[in-house]
């Protein structure tokens, strides 16, 4: 029981640490990696992508938090 | 200049950019989270350092570094993001006027019960991930001159040196206020997270090494723009009233 509340935890805590409090922003870091592996492997410089997936994500996810939070945070 | 001054200068040169890198995230993450968790990383980080030369000394340059700046830079990266978002959000909330040091809701530091492995985590990270590089260095540097001990003088002497800087700046760093403090370790931590992830991919980055700073003002031109479009947003899009 006491191994099980761990794993758990454990679990938890990764969660928090990766995806936080919203899943997209995660979600879009691993697909802009994903893509720029990609376009690596194919001698394509790809240097660019994952700071415009940053840049663009963080206003998705701006828009996404309500008016009140924004007030609360 | 003597081959063993020469190899000593450009190692401890080459050790201090991943040495700044190191400091860095210890003294950001110390000081918005909290020092007990964070100094215990740094002390984990160094332990499994030093377990990692000595099991595989000169083999050291064997060890795949690239997987390994892929799993921390994709970590840093997607946690950075967090406090970069969460960051924007309070400086866009409170502006200049809300961001005394010590505001109520404003607390970063780890007041939970228990550990705070988060901080733990991030500062192990940066120590071993960097640590590895520094060793990487000096062995490479060590090896190719035939002077393996100036070379690891070198190494060691640009973390000691760097570290002794950032346990100076560190009590100015506490002073930063909070929802900045925040901003500002998301945006390092997005810094460093995006730069280490893509070279790990095997991405060259143009520049080298210098493409930190360039990303770093992306991404501080980046928080300033959103800043100002979310303090646009809570006024009710009159720019007139933020004065």
């Amino acid at each position: 029981m006491k191994l099980w509340s761990w794993v758990v935890g454990f679990g938890r805590f990764w969660y928090r640490f990766i995806v936080g409090d919203d899943w997209t922003v995660a979600a879009a870091v691993a697909v802009g990696l994903l893509a720029t592996a990609y376009l690596n492997a194919r001698g394509v410089p790809a240097w660019w992508l994952i700071p415009i997936v940053v840049a663009v994500v963080v206003g998705v996810s701006l828009r996404r938090a309500s008016p009140a939070e924004t007030r609360r945070a | 200049m003597t081959g063993l001054g020469f190899v000593l200068v450009t190692t401890f040169l080459a050790s201090t950019v991943e040495a700044i890198e190191m400091v860095t995230i210890v003294v950001g993450v110390g000081a918005s989270r909290g020092w007990r968790a964070t100094l215990t990383g740094v002390g984990a980080g160094f332990a499994v350092l030093a377990v990692v030369v000595a099991v595989f000394g000169l083999a050291l340059s064997a060890i795949p570094i690239g997987p390994l700046r892929l799993i921390i830079g994709a970590l840093l990266l997607v946690f950075g993001l967090q406090w970069f978002l969460k960051g924007v959000t309070r400086v866009a909330a409170r502006g200049l006027a809300g961001m005394q040091a010590g505001h109520e809701a404003e607390q970063l530091e780890w007041t939970g019960p228990g550990f705070d492995w988060t901080a733990f985590v991030l500062a192990f990270k940066g120590i071993v991930l960097e640590g590895l590089e520094v060793a990487f260095i000096a062995v490479s540097f060590g090896v190719a001159a035939n002077q393996l001990g100036a070379a690891a003088l070198g190494g060691v002497g640009a973390v000691v040196v760097v570290g002794a800087i950032g346990v100076a700046v560190h009590p100015l760093v506490t002073r930063i206020p909070r929802s900045l403090l925040q901003l500002v370790v998301g945006t390092l931590l997005t810094t460093f997270g995006t730069f280490w992830a893509l070279e790990g991919l095997g991405v060259v980055w143009p520049g080298s090494d210098a493409a930190i700073l360039g990303l770093l003002v992306f991404y501080v031109a980046t928080a300033l723009i959103y800043i100002s479009f979310e303090r646009r947003h809570a006024l009710g899009f009159a720019p007139g009233r933020l004065a």
